[in-house]
């Protein structure tokens, strides 16, 4: 099958179909046209939820993977004032191996890339504390959420390679547990003040799309599982969207566009405000925040 | 034909000749969750595959 993009020809106004080879199926582009789709579609929603302003200065929060690098490569192309954050856990043979690709990402592309680590943050590696019995992904989100806000506060905004596989299973994760506070907290930026502001730009492109951009465009990533990576309840509802897509192609952008349609009055509920943690000073709902209750557990 | 499965680091030979799709079919794969590689070429899932070739399926998930 042949790219589908309509192009103009040479010295003409009129229309042509592009006949180069289609590398992708849905959309059918051709390699040069698919990266400059996922580019577009990317600037798209950065205008359309007015998700950068020219003068902000991003933190583009990486991990090493294919989301967060491919953010990284393409706002930097963009043109956008960026610099890259990594949060090292401490996982032997799994984070040492991410973070020294990134290390040479960010050299070749001139990014200035600052790493952090649990151990100066909560004196401990994640692998000592789950060889304790700790529960890995709970610990591990909560500490690392607490450290991009703790180390972006500097920048205007904190951008994450989220997708639309990512907040399609969020949502529906969302509704079957019946978090209807949640729901209000996700969207392609937060709305929250008390934190430097979360955008998602890759908020409706496929992990496929971003997948196949990252292969054309010689982003590397190396192919490695998390250690402590369980069968979780994300990993049954992303098992079953990806079967429903695969059925019925357009379902996960249509439970994104729907959520989108109910946005304005589930803010509205989420429009609470937040007290002080009395340790660490960060926002928090309930007294204590998370981190600092888990910190005090270790 | 060749097979390399990222995702479980496996190599496979099987005797094959149809699309993409159907090759991610045949391996029990969801096409959403993988991209079919040729001697570095990315394929469409329209595209046909045969028994002479080396191919490797990239995974499109990550964990962690």
């Amino acid at each position: 099958m042949n790219c589908s993009m309509q192009i103009k020809a040479k010295g003409d106004k009129k229309t042509i179909n592009c006949e180069e080879k289609a590398i992708f199926s849905n959309p059918n582009y051709c390699a040069k046209h698919f990266s400059k789709y996922v580019e577009q579609k990317t600037a798209d929603t950065i205008k359309k939820f007015k998700l950068i302003s020219p003068s902000d200065k991003i933190c583009v929060a990486v991990s090493g993977g294919k989301d967060s690098v491919s953010l990284l490569y393409i706002l930097k192309k963009q043109g956008f004032n960026v610099e890259a954050l990594a949060i090292d856990e401490g996982i032997a043979g799994y984070r040492n191996i991410t973070l020294d690709f990134l290390k040479n990402f960010c050299e070749k592309h001139k990014i200035k890339l600052t790493i952090k680590n649990y151990e100066d943050d909560f004196g401990k590696r994640l692998d000592e504390v789950v060889k304790k019995g700790e529960p890995a992904c709970n610990l591990c989100g909560t500490f690392r959420r607490h450290m991009l806000n703790k180390y972006a506060a500097e920048y205007d905004k904190i951008a994450t390679g989220h997708n639309l596989d990512d907040e399609a299973q969020a949502v529906l994760m969302n509704l079957f547990k019946a978090q209807t506070r949640m729901l209000g907290r996700q969207g392609p930026k937060t709305s929250k003040k008390d934190f430097v502001r979360k955008i998602k730009p890759f908020y409706f492109l496929k992990e496929k799309e971003i997948m196949a951009y990252a292969f054309l465009n010689d982003i590397n990533v190396p192919f490695i599982e998390c250690p402590f990576a369980s069968v979780s309840f994300r990993g049954h509802i992303r098992d079953w969207l990806n079967a429903l897509e695969a059925k019925t192609p357009g379902t996960k952008e249509n439970i994104i566009r729907h959520y989108l349609s109910l946005t304005k009055k589930i803010k509205m509920d989420d429009a609470s405000t937040l007290d002080e943690c009395p340790l660490c000073g960060f926002p928090s709902s309930n007294g204590l925040c998370h981190a600092c209750r888990l910190k005090m557990k270790l | 034909m060749e097979v390399y499965l990222e995702k479980t680091d496996e190599h496979k030979t099987i005797s094959f000749k149809g699309t993409a799709k159907e090759l991610l079919e045949k391996l029990g794969i969801n096409p959403e969750e993988a991209l079919v590689v040729r001697a570095h070429e990315l394929l469409s899932l329209d595209d046909n595959v045969y028994d002479t070739d080396k191919i490797r399926i990239l995974s499109v998930i990550s964990g962690g």
